[in-house]
């Protein structure tokens, strides 16, 4: 019962947050110098009698209760700098398959492999095999993403050939053509996924392979690959397993730097084009995608937390 | 027999003798040398030989932001922003002197040609004496889909010497200078000017062509000079290429180096071609060699690289340092004062924390950029999330130490607060925040890297640059030039890789209860 009451806290604390900081952000974004000049070809008067209607003359806090109730209606009005006229929300609903696919193809490719080259290393614990791991691992975590995107993109495009230049959405987000298209962002994506659970895991896995419950397995009988699977194995999950968790509900995020370069048209790419629209950034835009990424943040946070308490009953989760 | 002799009740008293009776017994000072803290980790992190050579490495590459801007030629630097004919040297491949002619790192790359262009570039040894084809690898013969049949040349070029040939309009006091400076000199900058119409477009076919830009060659097998031999150029300088009819006597039919354009009383201008290695030489007093090569406007990238990453340093220390200060106060208050207080200003540290890092720069870059400036915004976004982290690791310290007993003594002494937190428990904490800080920084260049990448921020101009940028703008160019966005893309990556081990070794050496949890 406490973890329910629990989980329902933390929920309303995660609203709040969420809420406050969308209120800083949209009271920042207003704050901002209007950019209504006289352009050529373009009506003053229509412009602001516009401008009225869409209640930028009312007083800040009527808008941001406004803004808050068309958000709900999930309106979050059109596009003014960048693509421009079109519907914002319809726009990134468009968007975020790509990204799903994309970092889901990625997580399901990279997570097995990171575990499976973190828990070899820790078996081999300072043998040949675990400095390779090891160090590969850290160069690859160390190095920025774009960097080893680079090399991909020269390699498999410039040198081989063998990559297409363009994502293909011409099936749409779930379909082969376009996974195809663009495996080169999956792989770019994957080094640093693999990367990081490898690192995890091995640091885990070695730690729970030198405690005292591992040493009293095998003097019970076990064999050593017993003993690693059935104790070692389970306990050095209990922190990796919200990590996954973690990986999974962040899918929706996106790596910007990977959309912009292999030029895929997920949300990431959507923000980039709102902040660098001219003259000025899109806001409508840019206050959408602010409450996406935030609450995405913060739900990684939360699913992290309260996964500890159900994969681990040492772990009580609200509990005094 | 054995209970006799070990009677120890009854020794007799002669038996015993004073140890040390000619000397007097004091304290000994203690022969070892205390080890303090500090001087415990270092002895630890000295061990670790990875971090060990991580930290030269980071020494080496701070050295190279530091020297490395003031390694060009100034007077090329300063022409970035005025001289137009930079762009004509762009894309230049790396070049070290001494290992001229070896095929690596020498400014040569490889290319492939048709018979035209290869003629140009034997037409340009010809007429400047400058080796431009070093060695030619492969000729393939290929036919078309008309049964045509043509020469493709691979050959490695020398990019230095492969410029094009430019043309250059000059008022007269600069064309006069430039005469001058040729006399002194010696060295051929001006080249005559080439008959017929195809000078303003192929100002590199200065040889008799056919219909089809196909080289007439003369008995020897020599290009045949095709300039012009009429019209005024005002030309005085001594310096004239050596089959110039001028030479044999013959001032009248002589090669003609300018076209005279304007009138007498406005002042002439001079429409000159140009060797523009030589032209490099005439503008910038030094002989073009360029250590990483140039990027895609003609600018040097050692030392825009070098000054880039002098930015990003300079910037990731004052984050670091800004972030220590703040952390530590707001830590210490923190874990110190514990309760009501801690949770309230642990909730206030939620909610920054919660706010991603792209919003904040965004939106500081709108409300800041146009009164502090880029940097400066990018200064504060750093900063109003960065010390975070710092601060909930002092108030872990702060937590595990407050309620000791050396603590306990120290209040009952009447220690004030402001002592306790900063005398006696922030020492502790010391550790985990050197390694905090250390750290950062390669976070703090990293995020700096990916904005300017994306063009989020935009830090570079003519004269300043930053790596991300750099970056950008080499992937442009990555199918032609790989070397413009190689170095950077180097440059960062050893940089991250070297702060990681020396952040993880600093870390261990701080920490030795850690044990299979790092790396």
């Amino acid at each position: 019962m406490y973890l329910f009451k629990y989980v329902l806290k933390r929920i309303g604390l995660m609203l709040m947050t969420l809420f406050i900081i969308v209120g800083m952000c949209f009271f920042l974004v207003k704050l901002l110098p209007s950019t209504d000049l006289p352009q050529h070809g373009q009506d003053m008067e229509i412009v602001l009698r516009r401008r009225e209607l869409l209640g930028y003359n009312k007083p800040i806090l009527e808008q941001f209760y406004r803004f808050l109730k068309y958000a709900f209606q999930g309106n979050f009005g059109v596009g003014e700098t960048y693509k421009m006229g079109t519907e914002v929300w319809t726009v990134f609903t468009n968007r975020l398959p790509y990204t799903i696919t994309l970092n889901l193809i990625t997580i399901i490719f990279s997570i097995p492999v990171g575990l499976l080259l973190g828990i070899y290393a820790a078996l081999k614990k300072n043998k040949w095999q675990d400095h390779l791991i090891s160090t590969s691992v850290m160069v690859v975590v160390s190095v920025p993403s774009f960097i080893y995107a680079f090399l991909i993109q020269y390699l498999l495009y410039f040198k081989l050939g063998i990559a297409s230049a363009v994502a293909d959405t011409s099936q749409g987000a779930f379909s082969w053509t376009f996974i195809k298209s663009v495996y080169p962002a999956i792989l770019a994506m994957s080094f640093g996924t693999i990367a990081g659970f490898a690192r995890y895991t091995r640091a885990e896995l070695t730690e729970v392979l030198t405690s005292e419950f591992m040493l009293l397995a095998r003097t019970k009988g076990l064999t050593r690959a017993q003993a690693t699977v059935r104790h070692a194995l389970r306990n050095s999950m209990v922190p990796i397993f919200p990590m996954i968790l973690g990986e999974f509900v962040s899918i929706m995020s996106g790596s910007l730097i990977i959309e912009q370069l292999f030029t895929i048209p997920g949300v990431g790419q959507l923000y980039i084009g709102a902040i660098n629209a001219q003259p000025t950034p899109d806001y409508n835009y840019f206050m959408l995608l602010t409450v996406f990424y935030t609450f995405i943040g913060l739900a990684a946070g939360i699913v992290i937390d309260i996964s500890y308490g159900f994969i681990d009953p040492r772990i009580r989760m609200g509990a005094r | 027999m054995m209970k006799k002799e070990l009677d120890y009740m009854n020794i007799p008293e002669e038996k015993f003798r004073l140890a040390n009776a000619d000397e007097h017994i004091h304290d000994k000072k203690l022969d070892t040398k205390p080890i303090g803290y500090l001087h415990d980790a270092f002895n630890r992190f000295s061990k670790n030989k990875a971090s060990v050579a991580a930290g030269i490495i980071i020494g080496i590459l701070v050295l190279y932001a530091i020297v490395g801007p003031f390694m060009v030629n100034q007077r090329y630097v300063d022409a970035y922003e005025t001289d137009t004919s930079i762009i004509n040297y762009k894309e230049l491949r790396p070049k070290l002197a001494f290992l001229e002619g070896t095929g690596f790192w020498d400014g040569s790359k490889i290319v492939e040609v048709s018979e035209t262009t290869y003629n140009m570039y034997l037409a340009k040894e010809q007429e400047s004496g400058h080796n431009v084809v070093e060695e030619v690898l492969d000729t393939i013969t290929i036919k078309d889909d008309f049964g045509r049949q043509s020469t493709v040349y691979r050959l490695r070029i020398d990019t230095y010497y492969g410029i094009k040939t430019m043309m250059q309009t000059l008022t007269t006091a600069q064309y006069k200078e430039l005469q001058d400076w040729q006399d002194e000199h010696g060295i051929q900058v001006i080249l005559p000017q080439v008959a017929g119409d195809v000078v303003t477009s192929l100002p590199d076919v200065w040889y008799e062509s056919d219909a089809k830009g196909k080289p007439i060659f003369d008995a020897d097998g020599a290009f045949q000079y095709n300039y012009l031999t009429s019209g005024s150029d005002d030309y005085y300088s001594v310096m004239r290429l050596e089959a110039d009819p001028y030479n044999q006597g013959d001032e009248a039919g002589c090669w003609r180096y300018a076209k005279r354009t304007g009138k007498a009383d406005t002042g002439y201008n001079y429409v000159v071609r140009v060797d523009p290695y030589n032209y490099f030489i005439y503008r910038h007093g030094f002989e073009p060699c360029f250590t990483f090569g140039t990027d895609s406007r003609g600018f040097d990238i050692f030392s825009r690289l070098a000054s880039g990453a002098r930015l990003s340093f300079l910037l990731a220390i004052f984050v670091s340092a800004i972030n220590l200060t703040i952390g530590a106060f707001y830590g210490a208050i923190e874990g110190y004062y514990g309760g009501a207080v801690d949770m309230v200003m642990e909730r206030i540290s939620d909610i920054l924390s919660g706010v991603p890092f792209m919003v904040v720069t965004v939106l500081f870059k709108l409300h800041l950029a146009s009164k502090v400036g880029m940097m400066g915004s990018l200064l504060f976004a750093f900063v109003l999330t960065g010390w975070i982290g710092m601060a909930s690791s002092v108030r872990m310290q702060f937590y595990r130490f407050k309620n000791q007993e050396y603590v306990l003594s120290a209040r009952t002494l009447g220690a004030r607060d402001f002592r306790i937190m900063f005398k006696h428990i922030f020492p502790n904490s010391l550790g985990t925040l050197i390694t905090g800080c250390v750290l950062v920084i390669p976070g703090v260049i990293f995020s700096e890297t990916s904005l300017s990448y994306l063009g989020i921020i935009n830090l570079s101009s003519r004269t300043t640059s930053s790596i991300g940028s750099m970056l950008a703008q080499g992937q442009a160019v990555m199918t032609t030039s790989p070397h413009v966005v190689l170095f950077p893309a180097i440059f960062i990556g050893l940089l991250e890789i070297s702060f990681n081990l020396f952040g993880n070794g600093l870390r261990d050496a701080f920490n030795p209860s850690l044990r299979g949890s790092e790396d």
